[in-house]
């Protein structure tokens, strides 16, 4: 194997620390190592290992990012008015999204991949994989347009605070990608919430209202080729639909109620033009982040996740059980527009869908316990809907709620250990007597 | 909002059908492949195997037998399982055996040893005791000269070596067989202790050999094993049922109480009638369990019968060969350690195991006749004093050697002796190499239990097995994979926690006292972030004990 020859040849030596680590990350990366078990114990493992866990968890979310690169540029040229079909201008859109989206990527697999090479270094141990999955998930959980220095301090602070102050991957109590989402959404809210950061690439027109079309050079430099192909250009400029106000359907739903998600006028209501039907809401033709908007390639993602066994189909399962009852309660309140939402329509809005695949069922900072998986899932579903419909400002609540329940998860274990311990300490009494 | 429920219909009807047709194509090209499709379990084939009441008992089970269906474990099929072959069972025999007082769990680093060097001794005949209890005698297992006593680190023993007689076995003929119509319990242990038969009766919990000033509160015998490559104790029980019985009701008598006793209920062939029909003895009950590894283990028995619990209470057990060493000791006068084991590997020879008669402490080179050197050469970077680095050949193993099974035996050298209880001798390739993107690709060839190789989907499938970790350890991340193949009532990531964490009340609480290594073993078989749980296991156990 000359390959293997050439990477022994170039081993650093392990005085380095830091240039150590990052050989033995790539080395890894390349070859499944040499070890071997010790004599005690088994003697023989299990092919699997958690680089193979957690890349299938990568494999599963490819179809999210790549509908969520299309829709991305989609979303920019169906808010300027043209080419509004799906796959109209299709080689626009595809540029579009991959230069909003290759920069997210890499900020945050840069700043997370940097920081824990460098602990690994420090602590003198391999790099672990936990952020393999965390680079992916963070771009997915962001809007579009999200400034990129915003981005790398939220993931450094999800990173350094969320994770290796607990001890790195396996340690951490809260969800790393969800903490770096909650970061922005928090110090910076007007950029993660609202109507405006679902489109990229916009600035107001020279009259203050009028939101026009903003590129930069990464947009522009395809203009050529197309234009050389005949194809259609990016225009510096071209003014936004009047009326167009970005708003996603659950924000429409949460203001207005169903009815106004539900009608594809194409007239302008009450200030916000109407776009959207309950189809294109579960296809993904929406406005949101990244990765949340198709429904079908999150449910692909899902179903992937549990033939292999690499997600827990019992927190999956319970938190679509609470959702969907915590729904039909709000049903039959019925106190305000929201709360009016049919439930089962309540799971091709917003992040739901995507919540429960791969966030909830982070097995790290889930609960542990077969039971507690139960619990957990549906005490994320029923906390979610509260947060979702009950909050008057806001109108999502998967992210608070699976963090509330990331808090809460050691002890539903802990009841559902005591309930073991318990059992056994009843019946050595019974047998004493 | 009719439009959503559509959606929802089409998608699943869609999802079913991608589905289907994924799995047909996979079964195809599977058997293409030469694979065995037969285990083979995406899609559930019926509403029966969807609720999971596929599985069938055997027909030899009564209908009112007490049956326990065991859903969670699995079961480790690899290439290279002993079979009886044209053969039959070998008649095996070794120039010298020994016993290894380090195989026996709480024993001290340097018991007392009986005989002088070079003394004869017939098989039967005192070889050592432990100072902690000079009651309990450790017999010879075979006649001959006691030729060597082989010491470890701080003088501590490791091997007494005995040079067998090559003709015809001599036996320790006991004159003072307590009849057991007439004797008291207290003359039988007064005889198990002094005739050597007692160490082979162990005390759960930590699996230590039994306090014979103690009671159990039953007395509990596995007559199958479940592990890979395991050895059948119908082979070991044919001929010698009378023993067999008798053994069984001298424990009836030892424990007071039950002897349980834990038969294999979904059997490819009828057991023995020496198992079916032992209730016959009086204090005997029999249990059927049915399931995948480990439901042969004396632990998951104990666990669903009489569990062991924090109250001070113990449970004994034994295996098939226990049983029958006692029984023909009281039948017989003699003590005789032959038992039949299984050799598995796909290293041997025939590219497969073997079954063989032998006696306890067999050396390990006389069943490994034939097997290539377990030793090569390999090409490596070594670091020079100047911290340049150098081309070497370096030695190293490329066949492990392990007594007992591949998932909780010891990895022992050629020229060393069968473990004190092992039934079983495991050869398994060495795993020291490379592979390009292991982690990644979904290539066949690694017994996996995972469905991100397609192997996964085929649990029939026999691969043959080597040592390579296949990923470095990690923290636990995974979890419900421990639970998912250990049929018993316990949270083994939390028993682990409380072990790591030194907490005493909740490794008691949370069942420590019923787990041992072989209980465990699967677990870190299964283990994606490869921890040494049986290690970790043993520290807890013996932190308890040592209380």
């Amino acid at each position: 194997m000359a390959l293997i020859d050439f990477w022994k040849r170039i081993e650093p030596s392990k005085e380095n620390q830091f240039l150590h680590a990052t050989y033995d990350a790539f080395f890894t990366f390349m070859f499944k190592p040499n070890l071997t078990t010790k004599g005690k114990g088994v003697h023989i493992r299990d092919a699997m290992d958690l680089k193979r866990t957690m890349f299938h968890v990568v494999i599963a979310l490819q179809l999210c990012l790549l509908v969520g690169t299309f829709n991305i540029g989609h979303q920019h040229f169906v808010a300027l008015g043209i080419h509004t079909g799906f796959i109209e201008a299709f080689h626009l859109k595809l540029v579009f999204g991959l230069v909003q989206l290759l920069p997210i990527v890499i900020v945050a697999n840069v700043v997370g991949l940097g920081i824990e090479f460098y602990f690994a270094a420090r602590r003198g141990h391999a790099v672990e994989e936990g952020f393999l999955v965390s680079g992916m998930l963070i771009p997915l959980i962001m809007p579009p347009d999200i400034p990129l220095w915003m981005l790398a301090l939220a993931v450094a602070f999800a990173v350094v605070i969320g994770k290796e102050a607990f001890g790195g991957t396996g340690m951490n109590v809260l969800n790393v990608a969800l903490l770096a989402r909650v970061f922005i959404f928090f110090a910076y809210p007007t950029e993660i919430s609202g109507d405006g950061p679902w489109v990229a690439a916009w600035a107001l027109a020279e009259d203050g209202a009028t939101k026009v079309a903003d590129y930069y050079w990464a947009h522009t430099m395809f203009n050529p080729l197309f234009d050389a192909a005949g194809w259609s250009t990016f225009v510096q400029g071209t003014p936004f639909v009047a009326g167009y106000s970005g708003a996603t359907p659950l924000a429409l739903g949460a203001a207005q109620g169903w009815a106004q998600v539900d009608a594809v006028t194409g007239e302008v209501t009450g200030g916000i033009l109407s776009q959207y039907s309950a189809l294109q809401m579960w296809m993904g033709g929406i406005p949101g982040c990244i990765g949340e908007t198709s429904k079908p390639a999150i449910i692909f993602g899902a179903i992937f996740l549990l033939i292999t066994r690499v997600a827990s189909w019992r927190v999956m399962l319970s938190f679509v059980i609470g959702t969907a009852l915590t729904g039909m309660i709000f049903n039959a309140w019925d106190a305000t527009v929201f709360m009016n939402v049919p439930w089962y329509q309540h799971f091709g809005m917003g992040g739901l869908l995507f919540a429960m695949a791969f966030m909830a069922t982070d097995p790290v900072t889930a609960a542990q316990t077969n039971r507690g998986k139960i619990i957990y899932g549906f005490l994320i579903g029923f906390f979610g809907m509260v947060i979702r419909v009950m909050n008057p400002a806001y109108a999502e609540g998967w992210m608070l709620a699976i963090l509330l329940m990331n808090v809460f998860a050691p002890l539903v274990d802990h009841y559902v250990l005591e309930g073991n311990i318990s059992k056994r300490l009843k019946r050595a009494k019974e047998y004493a007597k | 909002m009719t439009w959503g429920i559509i959606i929802a219909i089409v998608l699943v009807l869609f999802i079913f059908t991608l589905l289907t047709l994924g799995d047909g194509l996979l079964k195809v090209t599977a058997s293409q492949a030469g694979e065995d499709t037969s285990g083979y379990s995406v899609l559930p084939t019926s509403l029966q195997e969807l609720l999971g009441l596929g599985k069938k008992k055997g027909e030899y089970v009564p209908d009112d037998a007490p049956v326990k269906r065991l859903k969670r474990g699995f079961d480790v099929n690899l290439a290279g399982g002993p079979s009886l072959g044209q053969a039959g069972i070998r008649e095996l025999r070794s120039a010298t055996y020994a016993l290894k007082p380090k195989d026996l769990i709480g024993m001290s680093p340097i018991p007392k040893v009986m005989p002088e060097l070079g003394a004869t001794v017939k098989a039967g005949e005192p070889l050592f005791y432990d100072k902690k209890h000079p009651e309990i005698i450790y017999a010879a297992p075979v006649s001959g000269e006691f030729i060597e006593l082989r010491r470890g680190e701080k003088r501590s023993i490791n091997e007494l070596v005995i040079l067998a007689d090559q003709g015809e076995m001599q036996y320790h003929k006991h004159e003072d067989v307590p009849n057991l119509e007439t004797a008291s319990r207290a003359d039988l242990v007064d005889f198990l202790t002094a005739s050597g038969a007692w160490p082979f009766l162990r005390q759960r919990p930590f699996d230590i050999v039994a306090d014979p000033s103690m009671t159990p509160k039953s007395i509990f015998v596995s007559t199958f094993d479940t592990a890979p490559w395991a050895t059948d104790a119908n082979f070991s029980v044919a001929g010698k049922e009378a023993a067999f019985r008798k053994g069984l009701a001298a424990l009836a008598m030892l424990s007071g109480t039950k002897v349980h006793l834990g038969v294999n209920g979904m059997a490819q062939e009828r057991p023995s009638d020496a198992f079916l029909k032992a209730d016959e003895v009086e204090g005997v009950e029999l249990h059927y369990f049915q399931g995948q590894h480990p439901a042969g283990n004396v632990g998951v028995h104990i666990h669903h019968v009489d569990p062991v619990l924090p109250n001070g209470q113990v449970v004994w057990h034994t295996d098939v060969h226990g049983v029958l060493l006692i029984g023909q000791l009281l039948l017989e006068g003699i003590f005789d350690t032959s038992k039949v084991i299984a050799v598995g590997g796909a290293e041997l020879p025939a590219e497969e195991g073997y079954y063989a008669r032998v006696h306890q402490g067999i050396h390990i080179a006389a069943l490994l006749e034939g097997m290539a050197d377990d030793m090569t050469t390999e090409k490596a970077y070594v670091r020079n004093a100047e911290g340049q680095k150098e081309e070497k050949m370096v030695e190293v193993r490329s066949i492990r050697i392990v007594s007992g099974d591949l998932l909780s035996g010891k990895q022992v050298e050629r020229e060393s002796f069968l473990g004190f209880y092992d039934d079983q001798l495991s050869v398994v390739k060495e795993g020291n190499y490379y592979e390009l993107f292991g982690w990644l690709v979904p290539q066949a060839g690694h017994p996996t239990r995972s469905r991100t190789f397609p192997g996964g989907f085929f649990p029939g499938t026999h691969y043959v097995p080597d040592t390579n970790t296949n990923g470095e350890k990690r923290a636990f991340v995974m979890t419900g994979e421990y639970e998912s193949v250990l049929p018993m009532n316990i949270y083994p990531q939390h028993v682990m926690r409380a072990i790591l964490a030194k907490d005493f009340e909740k490794m008691e609480g949370l069942g420590l006292l019923e787990l041992g290594e072989e209980d465990i073993a699967l677990c870190e078989y299964v283990c994606t972030s490869k921890q040494p749980l049986q290690a970790i296991l043993r520290e807890g156990l013996e932190e308890l004990r040592a209380q």
